[in-house]
């Protein structure tokens, strides 16, 4: 049998008996350990690629209770290229403007998508649940067009023996044991990675020495959609800061900073939580209105990762290989664009276009960006934490001072919001022989921009891209490799500002992650093979 | 004219390697480590109407 770690919110791949569990083990390409949301888009975008992806989780569902409640604009774009992002926007809350508060002061508004000219809002707030939902209702439509993924519930891997060539995989099933082969083996089994203890591989960082509470509450409320963030608030026994976040179906979340040494399971009474959100409500709206503790649960953070995150044919991904504190909305943002990262190079490597040392280049990109995120995690986190006299000395000074002074506010902390990572200097980025707008350089993500009646992201798509503005390009080869010529003459406002900057034309090589590998003033179709090799690691 | 305007690039790394100069400080030492910096930061701006108007501002 195979032991529930967890209740699931709802069933999404039901266990079914397969004939491989009776016959001898079948090797495939890619096996991912881990039905979450890092795992299923890895499995959607290799799948949409032609390349077969076996997703193995331990349980038949999406985990109940509260995770991951914000993703950002990036995670959105990937999960609309896959066909799975409408879906998560139209039923997720979309918010824009933060508030932030000391004790009963506002201290200042924020608004994270000043600019129009984008498919998707700067946040979607959205339990995980539901993004899991909705990637595994794209993998199904994806399957119907013959896309290679398969999901299988409630198969628990219960050990691995490593060869050259590939990894052999005991599995526990409702029906018993059986075992698979990987080419390639991907953990996407989150911060508590069995496949990552199995090998014995260290995951080290720091531990904030802090309690968090966090409340989901429902409750019909007329409180705007905005992020709600107080740093010492005024209601009664809230404790260091405390937080009001709208999520979809009536949900409110909302986190106290309790401090480090608590007892547990006296803050985790349900009497004493509602006295501590009747006392927000109230001084919000006056009255305390009706309402249900949904889930509550008490967090300790840390930011840590793995070392490597590639370990020959065994590649980590999402929170397996890195763990950030929430402050941010970096873990399963971070994750999604690990595994688009990842999706495009494996699918080269096993389709032979490209050398297994393209996959390293995955492990030190994304390590990168696990350290950028770390880092931002971290300061947000020390800021809302102080853990010395001087530390909280100089906070309250700094959220004293913006009260009334503008240069104080970027000083205040309360989560530096996930952005995608830059690339820039990594190997596999080339030139910038334009002098264009900054937001645009190699290793940057393409914003996007309205063409048409669409948008420019959707013309990209997932492949290599040679994008011409105002001039000719033609489709491009390298190795076996087709970069799609993409041409546009009518370029509206935002897409100019944004790619163009002062020049009157421009050429653009794009990853099919959506990452910029060079750029030039016109169309030359050697330049652009040779940013092309580069891109794979050819050069 | 005091500048009240943000004018610091990359307020969080400045703001984190503030801290960390006062990390493993007493709080005697820190308060000197503060007054020292004032001073420092205070001859570098040289400007005696904008210390004054400074003065005030950190009222």
């Amino acid at each position: 049998m195979v032991a529930a770690r967890y209740k699931t919110a709802f069933q999404l791949y039901p266990y079914a008996k397969v004939t491989a569990q009776s016959a001898a083990p079948v090797r495939h390409p890619v096996v991912i350990v881990g039905g979450g949301p890092v795992g299923l888009a890895l499995a959607l975008d290799l799948g949409s690629k032609g390349t077969p992806a076996l997703v193995l989780d331990d349980h038949d569902g999406a985990g109940l209770g509260s995770k991951a409640i914000c993703f950002a604009k990036r995670t959105l774009d990937i999960a609309h290229r896959l066909g799975a992002g409408q879906a998560m926007v139209d039923k997720g809350v979309v918010w824009n403007v933060g508030k932030v508060f000391h004790a009963d002061q506002k201290l200042f508004d924020f608004n994270l998508q000043p600019e129009p000219g984008h498919r998707n809002p700067a946040f979607i707030n959205l339990q995980q649940p539901y993004f899991e939902k909705y990637l595994v209702d794209g993998i199904t439509r994806a399957q119907a067009r013959g896309a290679p993924i398969e999901v299988r519930g409630r198969n628990y891997v219960t050990a691995i023996a490593r060869h050259d060539t590939h990894t052999t995989l005991s599995v526990n099933t409702p029906d018993g044991p059986y075992q698979i082969e990987a080419e390639y083996l991907i953990a996407c089994d989150g911060a508590r990675s069995t496949l990552r203890d199995m090998m014995g591989l260290s995951f080290d960082g720091r531990v904030f020495e802090d309690n968090f509470l966090i409340a989901d509450v429902k409750m019909k409320a007329d409180f705007p959609t905005e992020r709600w963030f107080w740093f010492e608030p005024p209601f009664e026994n809230s404790g260091q800061s405390a937080l009001l976040h709208k999520q979809p179906d009536d949900i409110w979340r909302i986190d106290f900073q309790l401090g480090w040494d608590i007892d547990r399971a006296r803050e985790l009474d349900p009497a004493r939580i509602r006295a501590r959100v009747d006392a927000m409500l109230s001084s919000q709206a006056g009255h305390v209105p009706e309402y249900e503790l949904e889930w509550t649960s008490i967090y300790t953070f840390q930011c840590r990762r793995m070392q490597k995150f590639r370990h020959g044919n065994v590649i980590f991904a999402g929170d397996s290989a890195h763990q950030v504190s929430p402050f941010g909305a970096r873990g399963a943002n971070s994750g999604v664009q690990d595994a688009e990262n990842l999706a495009w190079k494996l699918d080269l490597v096993l389709k032979g276009m490209a050398d297994q040392s393209l996959l390293d280049t995955y492990a030190v990109e994304r390590e990168h960006a696990a350290d950028e995120n770390i880092l931002n995690s971290s300061r947000a986190t020390d800021f809302m934490t102080p853990k010395t006299d001087i530390s909280k000395i100089f906070r309250n000074a700094v959220l004293e001072l913006a009260n009334t002074h503008a240069f104080a506010r970027p000083l205040v902390n309360s989560g530096r919001l996930s952005v995608p990572c830059n690339y820039a200097g990594f190997a596999l980025f080339g030139d910038d022989a334009l002098n264009g707008p900054g937001d645009t350089c190699p290793g940057m993500t393409c914003p996007d921009a309205p063409v048409g009646d669409g948008f420019l992201l959707d013309l990209l798509g997932g492949t290599f891209s040679v994008l011409a503005l105002g001039c000719e390009a033609e489709d491009v080869q390298a190795h076996g490799l087709t970069a799609k010529a993409v041409r546009i003459d009518a370029i509206g406002d935002a897409l100019g500002a944004r790619y163009l900057g002062d020049a009157a034309q421009a050429v653009y090589l794009i990853r099919p992650d959506q990452h910029i590998v060079a750029r030039w003033p016109a169309f030359d179709a050697s330049a652009v093979a040779r940013a092309l090799q580069t891109a794979i690691g050819k050069a | 004219m005091l500048t009240l305007t943000p004018n610091l690039p990359d307020p969080d790394g400045f703001y984190e390697e503030l801290i960390r100069a006062h990390e493993g400080l007493s709080k005697e030492q820190s308060d000197a480590f503060n007054a020292r910096l004032i001073l420092t930061l205070c001859n570098h701006i040289g400007e005696r109407a904008v210390l004054s108007a400074a003065l005030e501002a950190a009222k």
